[in-house]
């Protein structure tokens, strides 16, 4: 039951993860932190971290390591199959209609109202999921390092989080 | 991922034009999901109906699938450990400022009265008022089909 649960919800999760990256982060902090409690704010950034240094989409990577943790190799199928099932099926689908799509005007208007949508749902996320990270003035320093060195200088992410490995270790030396 | 797409499938194996990799990348935008998953499907399901599209989507998922599951594997193992909370302490940091400058870029995209607004609207609805985003994806696509309805008919009726 609980494995069909796990399911259901990446169903739903790709169903509507428009964008395709991080704005799918408020779902995932909804339904398998706040509605499940799967997991915690903090491990799910864990496992954010983890999925965006391994080559993949990371929606995809963090399912597989979602469904992985919870119920081994059966759940990382699972939700893996579960989050791109939706999609798959729409594509399939409008392929075939594919002029029609392209230039329909139906479409064009909602995705006038979906793509800035995006943007506030992921700085949703910035906003809740920082409570359990920003603990103390090296967190808000780091912070505005990080951005920084992403928005001004472009380094590559990977990089960043390499980076910000070797600075949580020797500040938060045990 | 995109340019890596184009450099395969147009330049060297031919599979599409130009026009219709363009085509290919609008659907694949438009639609949930990740466009990498999705690319992949559109293109397989074109060149050899639905075994091709299940071919490629097994492609692009697996190698990162099995990737995940032995580093899952390793990771929350050593969750126990000082050094590795310490690691992780300045790793989530990174992840949200990762978050961030995503949301940054796409919210520069939409500076108009228009994008921020509903940007605005989107963040105080999910982070505040704590509604369901799932919901709320759905009311700001309706907001939009809806508003560019309305200014379409003002329009007509105007001229």
């Amino acid at each position: 039951m609980m494995l069909l649960k796990m399911f259901l919800a990446f169903l739903g999760i790709g169903a509507v993860a428009f964008g395709g990256g991080y704005a799918v982060l408020p779902l995932f902090e909804r339904i398998i932190v706040d509605q499940y409690e799967w997991f915690t704010r903090s491990e799910l950034l864990d496992m954010l971290a983890v999925s965006q240094v391994t080559p993949g989409p990371i929606a995809i990577n963090s399912a597989t390591f979602i469904g992985f943790t919870l119920y081994g190799v059966v759940g990382a199928f699972l939700a893996t199959v579960g989050v791109v099932t939706v999609p798959v099926v729409l594509i399939s689908v409008v392929s075939v209609y594919q002029q029609r799509f392209k230039n329909s005007k139906a479409v064009q208007a909602i995705f006038r109202g979906l793509r800035p949508a995006l943007a506030g749902l992921i700085f949703a996320s910035v906003y809740t999921l920082s409570g359990d990270v920003m603990i103390d003035q090296w967190s808000y320093l780091l912070f505005l390092l990080f951005v920084l060195l992403l928005v001004k200088f472009k380094v590559h992410p990977i990089v960043v989080i390499l980076l910000s490995a070797v600075l949580g270790l020797l500040i938060y030396w045990p | 991922m995109i340019p890596l797409f184009e450099r395969e499938f147009v330049k060297r194996y031919g599979f599409l034009s130009d026009d219709e990799f363009y085509d290919a990348l609008v659907i694949c935008q438009s639609l949930p999901g990740v466009i990498a998953v999705n690319f992949a499907v559109y293109i397989g399901l074109k060149l050899r109906g639905r075994f091709g599209a299940l071919v490629s989507a097994l492609g692009v998922t697996l190698p990162s699938f099995i990737i995940i599951m032995v580093i899952a594997t390793f990771v929350f193992r050593h969750v126990d450990n000082e050094y590795v909370v310490a690691i992780f302490k300045g790793v989530r940091v990174s992840v949200i400022a990762l978050v961030f400058t995503a949301g940054y870029r796409l919210f520069i995209r939409h500076r108009h009265w228009y994008g921020v607004f509903i940007a605005f609207l989107t963040f105080t609805l999910v982070a505040i008022a704590y509604v369901h985003p799932f919901l709320v994806i759905v009311m700001m696509g309706a907001y939009g089909y809806l508003t560019t309805k309305i200014a379409e008919v003002v329009r007509h009726d105007a001229s």
